[in-house]
């Protein structure tokens, strides 16, 4: 029952996932196609510039998706945000991947394992949390 | 792996993080936003594990490993009672790697495309410190957070003379180092940073009292992802960025429902002050009487109810008396007896914690509502039983422009037709206000501790 319960949301995440990607897929083409002929004559500015459109949009979505969030679920919201912030563990990834040791790895090293504990410990708790979330039988 | 595929791919995972966040909308899509969450994760270390630069994967193994299994072993064996705790921890590990990430930036600049040590850009600097900043300060303010929740620190607020210009004076002092480093970059200059930030977390937090903490976990939830974002420009990785922003803007609309819940400004909140554990004995009694009864009275009377609400608070979850408060409210059911909960935005050490406590003692979460969707249910129920909860009861919020709480939103208990209080004692709540609810004619106070209450109301009931 409750593995085929599992793999029902499996499959459902799945099938969003591929959704997911094919509009990514579609939305890269049109990127690339606008991008390509007016490159030179428009990027859009600096560096700095995009990353800061990046931020700015993200600020919005994140506004939005956020106040549809039912109050009942604020503790997940908490422990799934704070498991994702550890997205930071890009970072710390790169600076403990070169081969030789020097102080930045074992920095790097350190990261990702404040890192690690944060993602393990925040998806799993969320979890469980969401699991006790039942309805009315 | 070239460059844009790689893009492409911290794409998909900032798009499955959106959703994940988009699943909590309602308890029924939320588990597989969690999933959404989880695969986001997978996708953006898989696509850095790729990338031509990452070679150890011996030491990096290690390193998860290590860390992987201390959050496992944490997030199972955590109590519910204690979550407030553990993600103020958590928010001071994601502040803490921040430091370390930006330190390996700084150390090895070439890694990330910055230029060689010693000659990064000025704009990756200002980057890199504010990343730093925002992260030290978000690890030093966590673990005080966490050590006022978890009773290691008192819950007072701790003020002194001068607090604020302290504050202050580090603040303008940490712009100085800023500017410093961007300029001549010296490794100093780094360390300043982090050391100034590390002991501005402290000092920014320990005058915020106990009543506060709901407030307080959000803001550092912001901040955590402030710092990710910080991270992201000083790497310029869009998948941090809006990673960050995604956990900037959520906890920053947290903190904001908190404060409305309590009808108090942020920055109120900030400068701190507020909500210390006050003298019992500073209530006036005056010549009022309070009508109390026991676990039999209190029985009797919801048997007999058509409709009973149950209002509970962070005492009911001290006093652990969730299981006992379900059992209670299952053999009213039993009897016929209509039995819903209303929940507080500010209920709890955390948005959303009477909700878990509540789930977790298997209460179907339909049964369970928000203020503002039961608050005009009261004057047409029978019964409010009022567990472990004071101030958000309190009349005097919408009577008495004198009362420090005036103005706060709160439950409409008192026009129900009779009102039970589980309390210890006729000590005031966190406000430190007194409650004229205690001597209105339908109120009648049950002097017990929560769980011993429920407990023998159910020996009452069976």
């Amino acid at each position: 029952m409750a593995s085929e319960k599992f793999t029902e949301s499996m499959e459902r995440l799945a099938e969003s996932a591929a959704e997911v990607a094919s509009q990514a897929d579609a939305l890269a083409a049109q990127a690339s196609a606008l991008v390509t002929p007016v490159a030179p004559a428009a990027s859009g500015g600096t560096t700095f510039v995009m990353l800061f459109t990046i931020f700015v949009m993200a600020v919005f979505v994140g506004y939005y998706v956020v106040w549809n969030v039912t109050p009942a679920l604020h503790s997940p919201l908490m422990s799934v945000t704070n498991a994702i912030s550890s997205v930071i563990i890009v970072g710390a990834l790169i600076a403990a991947g070169p081969a030789d040791w020097h102080l930045s790895k074992v920095f790097g090293f350190v990261a990702v394992v404040l890192a690690s504990v944060n993602i393990f410990g925040g998806f799993i708790v969320t979890q469980r949390m969401l699991q006790m979330f039942k309805k009315k039988k | 792996m070239t460059q844009n595929t790689a893009a492409f791919l911290y794409l998909i995972s900032s798009v499955l993080f959106v959703l994940a966040l988009r699943g909590l909308s309602s308890p029924t899509t939320a588990r597989q936003g969690n999933l959404f969450g989880i695969v986001g994760m997978v996708i953006a270390v898989a696509t850095t594990l790729a990338m031509p630069n990452v070679l150890s994967y011996v030491t990096i193994a290690v390193a998860v490993l290590i860390g992987g299994t201390a959050g496992t072993f944490i997030a199972l064996r955590i109590q519910m009672t204690a979550l407030p705790q553990l993600v103020a921890a958590f928010h001071s590990l994601v502040g803490l790697a921040a430091v370390f990430v930006a330190g390996a930036a700084f150390y090895a600049p070439e890694a990330y495309g910055l230029g060689a040590p010693g000659a990064i850009p000025a704009g990756s600097l200002i980057e890199m410190s504010l990343g730093t900043s925002i992260g030290a300060i978000t690890f030093t303010g966590s673990i005080i957070a966490f050590g006022k929740l978890q009773g290691l620190i008192t819950g007072k607020p701790l003020v002194f003379f001068g607090q604020h210009f302290v504050n202050l004076a580090l603040g303008i002092l940490l712009v100085a180092l800023i500017v410093w480093f961007a300029k001549d970059q010296p490794a100093i200059a780094f360390w300043l940073i982090v050391g100034v930030s590390l002991l501005l977390g402290v000092l920014l937090i320990v005058p915020i009292g106990g009543a506060d903490m709901p407030v307080v976990i959000s803001m550092l939830n912001s901040y955590s992802g402030w710092a990710a974002c910080g991270i992201g420009f000083t790497l310029a990785n869009p998948a941090l960025i809006i990673t960050g922003a995604l956990v900037g803007s959520s906890g920053a609309i947290l903190s904001y429902i908190m404060c409305k819940g309590m009808n108090r400004s942020f920055f109120s909140v900030i400068l701190g002050g507020f909500g210390g554990e006050t003298d019992a004995a500073a209530m006036d009694m005056g010549d009022r009487t309070v009508k109390s009864g026991s676990a039999q009275d209190a029985a009797f009377i919801m048997e007999n109810a058509a409709s009973v609400i149950i209002v509970p608070g962070y005492g009911m979850a001290v006093a652990q008396a969730q299981h006992a408060l379900r059992e209670m409210a299952d053999l009213l059911k039993e009897r016929g007896v209509t039995v819903r909960y209303a929940i507080h935005p500010v209920a709890g050490r955390m948005p959303g914690h009477m909700n878990v406590l509540l789930a977790e003692a298997t209460v179907p979460y339909d049964e369970v509502l928000e203020m503002d969707e039961i608050n005009r249910d009261f004057p047409s129920t029978d019964v409010a039983f009022v567990i472990g909860a004071n101030d958000v009861t309190n009349p005097s919020a919408k009577t008495d422009p004198s009362s420090a709480i005036y103005g706060m939103p709160i439950l409409d208990v008192e026009r129900a037709g009779t009102v039970l209080f589980v309390k210890r004692s006729m000590a005031s709540g966190y406000a430190g206000v007194d409650n004229p609810l205690f001597f209105r004619d339908n109120t009648m106070m049950l002097f017990s501790d929560a769980k011993k209450m429920c407990e023998g109301i159910i020996k009452a009931l069976e």
